[in-house]
Formats: structure tokens, sequence, C-alpha cells
């Protein structure tokens, strides 16, 4: 290796500095929400006496056991579902290859640039007149169906590369399409799978739109439409605001240093498949 | 069952006619698994869709009749300077979104490949990635006190005795729009520098170690090797970071609402205030048409180039 060490510095060096602007905005609301609550502190002054209590204070305020409750709901009414629907139709779609399967995953790759945005309009008017606004079920169904075109390319993706032979053999043996699935190919797909589940959690934790627009209590929204919320109330009190974002961003913080590198490795191979 | 076919659906023109029938029952189990994910895509995808379309030509409060109107709507989102200025805005936000973390990803990732390839790289990946994960909310909560007048880039600022610099970074017209696109490309580097180094790591290293036997720069190294074989990954963060500025919402709404004035207004923000808060659904459906079909046209040919080249 010919690499100077003025390079070899300057590289690490810039490193450094990158990893430290990254987690700056971090330590800055952590020291803030340790001041005082209702004062305007400096960025990064550390409290003569910090206020752990502010924490305290925000998880009442916040109503955070109602909102984990929520946000954990959501999840499990959306996840297994959106999971185990795709799966059917990437496996129809990329194994058993049904007549029409060409238009069928056109129709879903259609979908996969739809901003959010370009479809809340009607999904509000829908929901009033399907009586499911303000419910749960204003965020479940939709996002279950948003995810669609994603999670079928992705499941189509693992199928179409499963070797033939697979299911042949079972074929041979007498298995029905319904065996096929469910005792050969579904244990074979649990790697994409789980990559596909970890991403559609992250998603669902953090999906504000939907909430936003279809949900009026934030007490049964994701997290990030409670934090919304959140900040509309109190977003003079800066110590208290800083305090709840933390609380809220804790659970994702905690969920990341566990499974960084299955989570890493998910949002990266669902942006270059998808 | 005597077929060892497992597509008998996709063979069954040129089955005999004993096994067509068995075929064509199999042919409809398939599109029953596919059945509920279209159902569902269906319902609360396509049909709100056309919904969309349907909307954009009539002129409709939410509650009275709808009148239509034509390409009346259309005309006014692309004359309205507000209206066609959210469009512009979300143009400049690309600058941020996704030129700004692409290049700079790039410029990262290769230091990272070249001169970190221990635990000082592994940590530099996570910790960039944070940002990725939280909620583009609490994204925009952070930086919006950051970017306040007593937050700390102004501390910073001063402390550098920058003062004449300081302001209430969201709330200045010239300023709002480029800090706002600060706090995409704190959201995006980590993910854009991630993915391009997980495609250089994949590269042959005999590229790598020959070219430094030969007493290549990084800088040489960076445009005759990395630059050109990661087209691919360079296309991948190119369409993910060009949808997140497009679509941008989160960040957005809650960092400036739009505003000051219409300084920091894209499409997003703009439907949601059409829709919700002025009760013009036919402008915001019309707006809505408008941003799905330019997310569309631009991704296509990213999408094209990148099919291409492999």
């Amino acid at each position: 290796m010919r690499i100077s060490r003025t390079e070899l510095y300057s590289g690490r060096i810039m490193l450094v500095v990158l990893m430290v602007v990254t987690i700056l905005p971090f330590i800055s609301i952590f020291i803030t929400a340790l001041h005082p609550s209702n004062t305007v502190p400096r960025g990064l002054e550390w409290p003569a006496e910090p206020q752990w209590g502010n924490f305290i204070e925000a998880f009442n305020v916040a109503n955070m056991t109602v909102l984990l409750g929520s946000s954990v709901y959501l999840v499990i009414a959306v996840v297994p579902i959106a999971l185990i629907i795709s799966t059917m139709a990437g496996f129809a779609i990329g194994q058993l290859r049904i007549p029409g399967s060409g238009i069928l995953l056109a129709l879903f790759v259609f979908g996969l640039t739809l901003p959010f945005s370009g479809i809340i309009v009607p999904l509000y008017y829908l929901e009033r007149a399907l009586g499911i606004y303000n419910t749960r079920l204003a965020i479940v169904l939709p996002l279950i169906a948003l995810y669609m075109p994603f999670a079928v390319y992705w499941m189509r993706a693992h199928f179409v590369n499963m070797p033939i032979e697979i299911s042949e053999a079972a074929r041979v043996d007498g298995a029905t399409l319904w065996d096929l699935f469910w005792r050969i190919h579904l244990p074979l797909a649990r790697p994409p799978m789980a990559s596909l589940g970890i991403l559609m959690s992250v998603w669902t934790w953090n999906q504000f739109l939907l909430a936003l627009v279809l949900v009026e209590d934030p007490a049964e929204r994701t997290m990030a439409g409670a934090l919304g919320a959140f900040q509309g109330h109190y977003a003079t009190n800066v110590p208290l605001l800083c305090a709840g974002t933390i609380l809220i961003l804790l659970p994702t913080l905690i969920a990341f240093v566990l499974f960084q590198r299955q989570i890493i490795s998910a949002l990266l191979q669902g942006s270059v498949k998808g | 069952m005597t077929t060892s076919d497992n597509r008998p659906a996709a063979l069954a023109a040129s089955r005999p006619t004993t096994k067509s029938k068995n075929a064509r029952r199999e042919a409809i189990i398939g599109w029953l698994f596919v059945l509920p994910a279209l159902l569902m895509y269906a319902m609360f995808v396509l049909l709100p869709l056309l919904m969309s379309i349907q909307y954009s030509f009539f002129r409709w409060n939410g509650i009275g009749p709808m009148t239509w109107v034509g390409f009346d709507n259309y005309t006014r989102v692309l004359s309205d300077p507000d209206l066609l200025g959210t469009i512009l805005n979300s143009f400049r936000l690309v600058f941020f979104f996704s030129f700004i973390p692409v290049a700079l990803g790039l410029v990262v990732a290769s230091v990272m490949h070249r001169m970190a390839t221990g635990r000082l790289g592994a940590v530099s990946r996570t910790v960039l990635f944070l940002p990725q994960i939280i909620p583009l909310v609490a994204a925009g909560i952070i930086w919006g006190w950051l970017l306040a007048l007593p937050g700390l880039i102004n501390e910073l600022l001063e402390a550098v005795g920058l003062s004449a610099l300081t302001r209430a970074w969201l709330g200045d017209f010239t300023w709002a729009l480029p800090a706002v696109g600060l706090i995409g490309v704190w959201v995006l580097l980590g993910f854009c520098t991630v993915l391009l180094w997980t495609g250089m790591s994949k590269l042959d290293p005999a590229l790598y170690e020959s070219a430094r036997i030969d007493g290549a720069s990084w800088f040489n190294e960076f445009i005759s090797i990395t630059v050109p074989l990661l087209r691919n990954e360079i296309g991948v963060c190119l369409t993910v970071t060009v949808i997140a500025a497009l679509a941008a919402f989160d960040i957005v709404y809650i960092s400036t609402a739009g505003g000051p004035g219409n300084a920091t207004a894209v499409p997003g923000i703009q439907i949601y205030i059409l829709a919700f808060t002025e009760q013009r659904i036919g402008p915001a459906s019309a707006l809505a048409v408008i941003l799905t079909l330019l997310v569309l046209v631009i991704i296509i040919p990213i999408q094209r180039l990148n099919r291409e080249i492999k």
C-alpha cells in the first residue's frame, strides 16, 4: 500500500468530523431536554441543574404508554397481513407464472414511484364513505395497499429465482398448489420475508402523512404521527419538546442498535431491488 | 396429478385437452393467490388514483355539489406562480436531497474504502446511517430547534466569530429552502454513503491494488475506477433521493409548513393545504396528478439508463 500518511490522516479526520456532525444534533437536543421547562437554553450548554424530571413529564404529557401501544398495534395489524398476501402474489407471479403475470407485474410496478400525497385526498373521502375514517383501520388498510407494489415486486424477485426443480419434485409427489406454497416455498422464502418485514415495520412506525390526515386522535396514530401532534402543542416549550422527541426516538434507536446489521442490509437491498 | 410441470397454466395451450382442464383449474387457483394483494391495491391505491384524476376536472369544496370545469384546475396550477412555485421548489430540493448526498456520499464512501478498512469504517457507517432510520418528523423537530435563532447552528457561528451570519434560518425567505435542504442532506447522506460503499466493496480488489502499485492517488482512483464502475449504485441512490425530494412532505411540514410565505412550499405540502385547509379539492387533485406524473417522468429515464448499463 502506498497511501501517504497525510492522505490517510486527512481521510480519517474527515470521517470523524462527519460522525460528529451526524451525532451533534442528537446531543444538542439531549442537553436541551435537561434544561428547566419553558426556558430557552443555548444549544450546547450543560444545565446547572439537569432536569431529569423532564423525561417523566414528557412521558406523561405525550401519553407514551398509549402511543407505544398504538404503534405496536399498527405494526402488528399491517406487517403480517402485508407479508403473507404479497408473498402469495409474488409466488403466483414469479413461480407459478399464471396467465397474465406480465400484466399483473406491470400493474404493481407502476405503483412503485407513487407519492403518498398523490392519493391522500381521495383516500380521505373514500374512507369517510366507507365509515373507517378516524379509526385505526384508516391507517392499516391503505398502508397494506401502499406496500403492495414494493412487497410483491420484492417477493416475486425471490420466487422467480427459485429453481423450478423444487416445484417439479413436489408436484410429482402429488402436492397441491397450496401444499407447494405453504410447505415448500414459504419456508424457503424466510430470508427475503424477514427483510421485507423489517422494512415495512420501520416504514409503518415512521409513517406520518396517513396518520396526520386520516386519524384525528394522536393516541391512535403511529409514533411519527403522534410526534407531529406533540410538536403542535409544545412548540414553545423547547426542553419538553426535546425530551418528548427523545422518548419517541428511543424505541427506534434501541431497535437499530440491536438489529443494525439486518436493518441496514434490508434498507439497502430494498432500494437496490426497488 | 401426473404432470411434472410446475407451470401448468403457462403451458396449457400445448397440452392435450384432458390436461387443459386441469391447467385452467390451476390458473384459477393461481389467480386466487394474487387476489388479496390485488384487491387491496385496487381498492386503496388504484381507485384513489382514479378518483384523483376525476376530482382534478371538477370544482368541489368537499361537501357541496361538484362542478365540471375541464382543464381549468390544470391551467391554474401551471399558471399560478404560487402553485407552480411549489414544483420549482421541489426541483431546488432535488439539488440538496439528491445531488449533494450522492456526490458527497461517493467521496466519503471511497475514503472509507481506501483509508478506513477496519473498525473506524464500520463505526462510521453505523453512525452515518442513523438519521435514515428515525422518523423524518423527528429529524424535522430536531433541526427545527438547531436552526432556530437560539439554536446550535447560530451558536457555532458565533463561536467562530461569524455572528453577522446568524439568523432564524427557517424563517428567512432566502435561507429557508437551503436550510430544509440541509436536513435532507443529514438524513440521506449516510444512506447513499453506505449503499455506495457496499458497491465498492464488491468490486475486484485487484483493480485498486494494481492502481495503488502504480502510485495512483485517491483522486485518480476515484475518477478512473470508483465512479465508472458504480454507475448502477449511483443510479439507485439517485432514484431513491429524487423521489424523496419530489415527494417531500414530513420534513417540510414539521420544520416550516411551507413558509415563510411560500418559500419552502412543495407539492406535497400544497396539496395538503389546498385540500384540507382551503377545501379546494379540484386544484389539490390536479397538483396531485401532476406530481405523480412528474415523479414517473423523471424516474423512468434514470431507471432506463441503469438498465442499459447493466
